[in-house]
């Protein structure tokens, strides 16, 4: 599967990256020598093999619905680039 | 003999003695750093002052007899621990002057246990990569160079570069690491130390920013075998703030490193042996085996069939993983931000001056590889791979219990060497990657020397949850192997 233009621009918008006309080729071409060399996946026989989703072996831990925690919105906000009170701040976001 | 001449253990006793003060020998740290971090750029914020403050308190611990187990024990932070007060960057841009208003659980521990903190510790951006060439302040230089060839600067292996070097050169007595596929394995070994990525789950990864974190465990990276032990004792254990960390006891694993393995077998994965595999690795993991079979183990031939699809694997299952995990920078609610017309520019505009080249790479390659119409192809493909690569041990631990092989291809290389090419760098990490896979404990301790005079280790790799196990491994590994070879550049 190789992947052209279009779609490093659309995997581009996907990942709200900016990327810059010019960079996409050199792009692609990176990104399909990776894609490439993962390519290889394909020949193993993985017919009925339960998919392995996480790292370890036990289930994920259930924990009780509650709230834990709160009234931080100081130590929230104190890494804010922009705030406004108690919010962070973005620009115009509705018209 | 000097402050820095003495291993964790060694200034344990020296401390409890009262033979040394916390002070005196937080400074002798300080100086060091002061001397030789210019130079190698292993630190990339050094907290003196704040040391020197917590050396104190150790001092007044220690007097009342009061001291924990690393009551006044300096030691250096991988800057991917997030450290309530003190900037914490990822070495990314994109976190800017990010200063968590919280502690990591491991990094809690180890306070809890008395450590002072010298600093913050340079690595790969977002602990993307095996050089720590990534890094958004700049290199670290490996105190090691060639014999014959002094003058190139070689990479200190990534991505905890910084973790290795710093603990190499004398800069710190210990460290803390992470590893996602060889991260604390692969330098340890570059840079002539010991290092341990234990099993998924012993180490809480709360605090801690998330690579990809199905296969994320933190360790340390020490001068030797048993101070490794000794840290992983103060970083493991249970944690509720991670859903993933596993409610098991902690075994005193300092214990188990002279037990030796007589008894034990050792499987040798045949799979291990590859073509093209310098022959210095090859005589060192031979010299390895005839180590542990002379030290009464028994060595067993195993075979591991998907070793070869374990880095394809890692490369769609990583990257799938760090582009959610890596969403969160969006210059909205900290780090840096780049104006935008609207939320989306900002956004882009953000992410692309925040991040560096082979970050924006895996991102991309993530969102790819889980877009709709490729997610079956890719994902899904690498996560049944990877039940298969697992497997693989599962039914190895019927013949063996524990695994040896070489930690790394080669030795540490050259800054400039192989840097234009992802798939050349990514293979730094053949031997390492299948441990996170399967969520395995993995080892790496300084064996011996190339023919230019540098490190190459040895990783041993263990059951679930039996560090203890790699632990008398290791131990064996070290007390045969008696490396003593210094770097060139060290305090």
């Amino acid at each position: 599967m190789s992947v052209d233009i279009a779609t490093i621009k659309r995997v581009a918008t996907l990942s709200r990256i900016h990327v810059e006309p010019a960079a996409l080729p050199g792009l692609a071409q990176e990104i399909n020598a990776i894609l490439g060399w993962i390519e290889q996946l394909s020949e193993v026989d993985t017919t009925g093999v339960e998919p392995m989703a996480g790292g370890g072996a036990t289930a994920l831990r259930w924990r009780a619905d509650v709230v834990t925690d709160g009234g931080q919105a100081e130590a929230i906000l104190a890494n804010a680039p922009d705030r406004e009170g108690e919010y962070f701040g973005v620009p115009k976001v509705v018209e | 003999m000097r402050p820095t001449d003495l291993s964790l253990a060694q200034a344990r006793l020296a401390l409890d003695a009262r033979q040394i003060s916390a002070r005196e020998l937080t400074q002798a740290y300080l100086d060091a750093i002061a001397a030789l971090n210019p130079r190698l750029n292993a630190y990339i914020t050094v907290t003196a002052e704040a040391a020197l403050t917590a050396a104190d308190a150790a001092d007044t611990k220690l007097a009342a007899g009061q001291g924990g187990p690393l009551e006044g024990i300096p030691l250096g932070i991988k800057d991917l621990f997030c450290t309530a007060g003190t900037r914490t960057t990822a070495a990314s841009r994109i976190l800017g002057d990010f200063t968590p208003p919280y502690e990591s659980t491991i990094t809690r521990q180890l306070l809890r246990d008395g450590a002072v903190f010298l600093g913050k510790l340079n690595l790969d951006e977002f602990a993307m990569g095996s050089s720590n060439a990534t890094s958004a302040f700049g290199p670290v230089e490996n105190p090691w160079s060639r014999r014959n060839d002094p003058d190139t600067r070689l990479v200190p292996g990534g991505s905890s570069g910084g973790s290795a070097a710093a603990v190499a050169a004398r800069i710190a007595l210990g460290a803390t690491a992470t590893d996602t596929g060889g991260s604390i394995r692969q330098p340890a070994a570059f840079c002539g130390v010991a290092g341990i990525k234990p099993t998924y789950g012993r180490c809480s990864r709360f605090g801690v920013v998330a690579f990809a974190s199905s296969l994320d465990q933190a360790g340390p990276i020490a001068r030797d075998v048993m101070d490794c032990a000794v840290l992983l004792r103060s970083m493991s254990g249970f944690d509720p703030q991670d859903s993933t960390s596993v409610d098991m006891a902690v075994p005193d694993f300092a214990a188990a490193v002279g037990r030796g393995v007589r008894g034990m077998r050792i499987g040798i994965p045949r799979e291990y042996r590859m073509a093209g595999m310098p022959a210095e690795i090859e005589a060192l993991w031979s010299q390895g085996i005839a180590w542990l079979r002379d030290a009464g183990a028994s060595i067993v031939d195993v075979s591991l069939p998907h070793t070869k699809y374990a880095l394809p694997t890692y490369y769609i299952v990583a990257p799938a993983e760090a582009s959610s995990n890596l969403a969160r920078y969006d210059g909205v609610r900290f780090g840096a931000r780049v104006a935008g017309a609207d939320l989306t520019e900002l956004y882009e505009k953000t992410r692309a001056a925040g991040f560096g080249a082979e970050v924006k790479r895996r991102i991309m390659i993530g969102t790819y590889v889980l877009s709709a119409g490729y997610y079956d192809a890719y994902y899904l493909k690498a996560q049944q791979v990877r039940a298969l690569i697992k497997r693989d041990f599962d039914l190895a631990w019927a013949q063996c219990d524990a695994l040896l092989t070489p930690a790394t291809p080669s030795a540490a290389f050259g800054l400039d060497e192989k840097q234009d090419d992802p798939v050349a760098m990514y293979l730094n990490d053949i031997f390492t990657v299948t441990a996170n896979l399967a969520g395995l404990p993995g080892m790496a301790v300084p064996a011996g020397l190339d023919g230019q005079g540098l490190p190459l280790g040895l990783q041993i790799i263990g059951r679930p949850f039996d560090e203890e196990g790699v632990f008398a491994v290791a131990g064996t590994v070290e007390r045969a192997a008696g490396f003593s070879a210094r770097p060139g550049v060290i305090a």
